[in-house]
């Protein structure tokens, strides 16, 4: 094995130095090579695609690491498949993996890290590229109903623009049923919902009668292949897809983004712009907490709390409007910094609603506190243990209620976190009552968040020049208001993508949505739907 | 329990009063490029240059918008020396492009109509702003406008979403399970023409590509008095926008 003579042998980044020296001693000859990078504090080349599965295994379990997820690249006479792994505290380890485009097969790291299941799903549909030992490949992304396999959209040779009409379709699908009991019956819900009004997903609710035994999601009716369509555009034509493909949270996206792409060009955002940043990103999850909140108390048909959750949520989408003239921040993020600059008097304004909103919320969580018949629905309901949560690497809020702390605002610090004082609320009973509460103790830390920034804003620039004059490809990453957002960005020495992967919370959480969704009473569903509280846009992307 | 009752009369009436009375509260829209006249042809022509979805063609040193195509990502408003005019109001319901001319409902529909809403591969903004329509600020069920249970009872087809392939059969289904008097409302600019997603293997840019439509809202998303105003004009009880005569980006 060859060690690189970059600076990571110092280990000068707390917990690296023991790694490097554990992964040499167990896995030797299987990495090719070690080093550090502008990008990951740590890449790992892997020769045999046979220590895949261990080194993730080892990462992951041993070495406490969390899993970021798996990106496929196309390359012209290979592919580069990157396993993505968070050494908390320090930063990204990319596990990479290359070879020959005629190969078209891979061990699946599944059994050693469950929650790669639906990246390996994912890979498999769109590239076609095989996990050998996965349980289940086959239709996901394009549902085999009206998509054939071997589509493999996301291959360079496939062209997005080309309608693909004729298509091969399999009249005899059926969704897979588990519950095979006498008499049991599966009961589909969506994905246009009746008497509501709900983003595009599916349910099968298989029962026995009164109980519901296991609730499994059908994800992508809102597919717009936005990584695919990325590609071939230029980087501000991209950002506009990374903004709108999930604008409930469009801000984390197209900060993630604009980071990565920031790194590229080794470009950094002034400060006053990565402080603006911070206050707009906290803007954004103070309002989607509100909306997350206002779910919760309508799915258990507490009509006056829901009201008035909704009520603080409309409020801070107007004060947003007055701030930056979009009700969900759109068109303000830009590699390099911002698009404009904020005036002190308009700050002011922001702060008097940001702080009616965050006493608002906690009058309305204390009330909530003595409706007892509110806490009975909540409690004990949709429960993630701690161990499920580990296991399925659940992210956000959700995570967060089921004893993992990450976040990456702390765990890997970007746009100048790491000098703000802010706590990372955590709760272990993982039920959605701790959900709750999640919601509303993060709600109280992105007003403080706010409010310090304000408050230490210096003058400056919001924006650098941003140009790219060279290849490069780097990964930036946010914690979105439902989780960790990474995206990872490719670009040629013109500046023209040539592959945006978008790893979302959604996508990440709704794979174990199940755990919460098992032997249940047909009344709690939206229940526990609304504490999880997650997207199927910004999932399916 | 009972507290709830009381926190709940005390609030008092929160409603807006539009559309008896406009509503001008900041931040209920974020307005939207208008045709403009510059004082010279190249700030016309900047401006036509800057906007990302073409939605802005110069024509001399006037510049005419297309409202259908814009995605609000302000560059025409915050990046130019010479801006755009901003129009700040959200009666923005209009007629879709083919030059159809659909009527309202009859006075019939005028105090009730029903709505089926669906996700065609919407963002989620869009679909969000139908929502706060529900919220007490906006209470669309004071002015007699319904969620339905089934399609077989509604009387508008809601769409929000440039229509991924994933849902062209569910929203076709829904369609084809509605009684034959219905009218549709593409809402948001990815419905009308498929906004930033634009025309591929995944998207028929826009909903007119898959059903007739019969009335549009711009917007990226458009605010709830937006799509409050265009069920207004869906009911009959409010007229379309009519924008300067020379609209649509053809001069
Ligand atoms: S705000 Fe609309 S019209 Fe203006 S540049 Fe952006 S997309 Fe074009």
């Amino acid at each position: 094995m060859a060690t690189h003579s970059s600076p990571i042998a110092g280990g000068n980044i707390a917990g690296l130095a023991d790694l490097t020296g554990m992964i040499v001693e167990r896995f030797g000859d299987q990495v090719a090579q070690l080093r550090a990078g502008a990008n990951f504090i740590l890449t790992l080349s892997v020769g045999q695609p046979s220590a895949l599965p261990t080194l993730a295994q080892f990462l992951f379990w041993e070495h406490g690491c969390l899993f970021g997820g798996i990106t496929a690249e196309e390359h012209s006479n290979h592919w580069q498949i990157h396993y993505t792994f968070l050494l908390p505290g320090s930063g990204w380890i990319d596990v990479e993996f290359s070879m020959a485009l005629e190969t078209k097969t891979l061990p699946s790291i599944v059994t050693e890290v469950h929650a790669a299941d639906w990246h390996e799903r994912e890979i498999e549909d769109l590239f076609g590229i095989h996990f050998e030992n996965h349980p289940r490949l086959g239709d996901f992304v394009l549902h085999d109903q009206i998509w054939h396999e071997g589509i493999d959209p996301m291959r360079k040779t496939f062209s997005a623009e080309r309608p693909q009409l004729e298509r091969k379709v399999d009249l005899e699908w059926q969704p897979l049923l588990v519950v095979g009991d006498p008499g049991s019956f599966a009961m589909p819900v969506g994905p246009v919902y009746e008497g509501g009004i709900g983003e595009s997903l599916h349910f099968l609710l298989e029962t026995v009668g009164e109980d519901v035994i296991r609730a499994a999601p059908r994800l992508f009716y809102n597919y717009r292949a936005v990584e695919k369509i990325a590609e071939g555009r230029s980087i501000p034509d991209a950002l506009l897809l990374a903004e709108r493909f999930a604008a409930t949270s469009a801000f984390a996206h197209s900060l993630a983004f604009c980071l990565a792409a920031e790194r590229i060009a080794a470009v950094e955002a002034p400060p006053r712009a990565a402080a603006l940043r911070v206050l707009l990103a906290e803007l954004e999850r103070l309002r989607h907490h509100a909306g997350a909140i206002a779910a919760i108390c309508e799915s258990t048909a507490l009509a006056v709390a829901a009201a008035q959750a909704s009520i603080i949520e409309e409020q801070l989408l107007r004060a947003s409007c007055v701030f930056t003239d979009h009700r969900y921040l759109f068109g303000l993020n830009t590699p390099g910094g911002l698009n404009r600059d904020f005036e002190l008097e308009q700050c002011k304004t922001l702060l008097a609603t940001v702080d009616k909103a965050e006493s608002d919320l906690r009058i309305l969580e204390r009330r909530l506190r003595l409706s007892s018949s509110f806490l009975d629905r909540l409690e004990d309901v949709g429960v993630v243990i701690g161990e499920s949560a580990r296991d399925l690497n659940l992210v956000g809020p959700i995570g967060r209620a089921s004893a993992q702390h990450c976040d990456l605002r702390r765990a890997c610090s970007y746009s100048g976190y790491g000098r703000l004082a802010f706590d990372v609320p955590c709760e272990t009973e993982g039920d959605g009552y701790a959900r709750l509460r999640i919601l509303f103790a993060e709600a109280t830390q992105s007003a403080r968040l706010i409010h310090q920034v304000a408050d230490t804003l210096e003058g400056g620039p919001v924006r650098v020049a941003y140009e790219v004059n060279h290849a490069g490809a780097a990964l930036g990453w946010t914690e979105a208001p439902r989780g960790a957002a990474l995206h990872w960005l490719r670009v040629d020495e013109r500046g023209i993508v040539e592959r945006y992967r978008a790893i979302t919370p959604s996508f990440n959480n709704w794979l174990g949505f199940h755990v919460a969704a098992e032997n249940f009473a047909f009344q709690d569903f939206p229940i526990i739907l609304a504490t999880f509280g997650l997207s199927a846009t910004e999932c399916d992307r | 329990m009972s507290f709830w009752f009381w926190h709940g009369l005390r609030k008092g009436i929160q409603s807006t009063r539009y559309p008896a009375r406009a509503e001008n509260t900041p931040g209920v829209s974020p307005g939207r490029p208008v045709n403009t006249d510059f004082s010279t042809v190249e700030e016309a022509q900047l401006a036509a240059e800057i906007c990302p979805t073409d939605a802005i063609v110069a024509h001399g040193k006037s510049t005419y918008v297309n409202p259908g195509k814009c995605v609000h990502c302000q560059l025409c408003l915050h990046s130019l020396q010479s801006p755009m005019n901003w129009e700040t109001g959200y009666e923005w319901t209009r007629l879709p492009a083919d030059g159809k001319e659909a009527l309202p409902f009859p006075a019939s529909f005028a105090k009730s109509m029903h709505i089926m809403v669906v996700d065609a591969g919407d963002c989620g903004a869009c679909l969000h702003e139908v929502k706060q329509l529900n919220n007490p600020l906006y209470n669309m069920h004071r002015l007699g406008f319904f969620l339905t249970a089934t399609p077989r009872t509604a009387d508008l087809l809601l769409v929000v979403g440039p229509v991924s392939e994933n849902m062209r059969g569910p929203l076709l289904k829904t369609w084809e399970a509605m009684p034959t008097t219905r009218k549709v409302m593409a809402v948001g600019g990815c419905a009308i023409a498929g906004g930033v997603f634009g025309k591929s293997f995944m998207c028929a840019c826009g909903v007119s590509a898959v059903l007739p439509v019969d009335f549009e809202v711009p917007g990226n998303p458009p605010p709830p008095l937006a799509i409050l105003h265009g069920l207004l004009v869906v009911a009959g009880r409010k007229s379309l926008n009519s924008p300067r005569p020379i609209s649509e980006g053809r001069p």
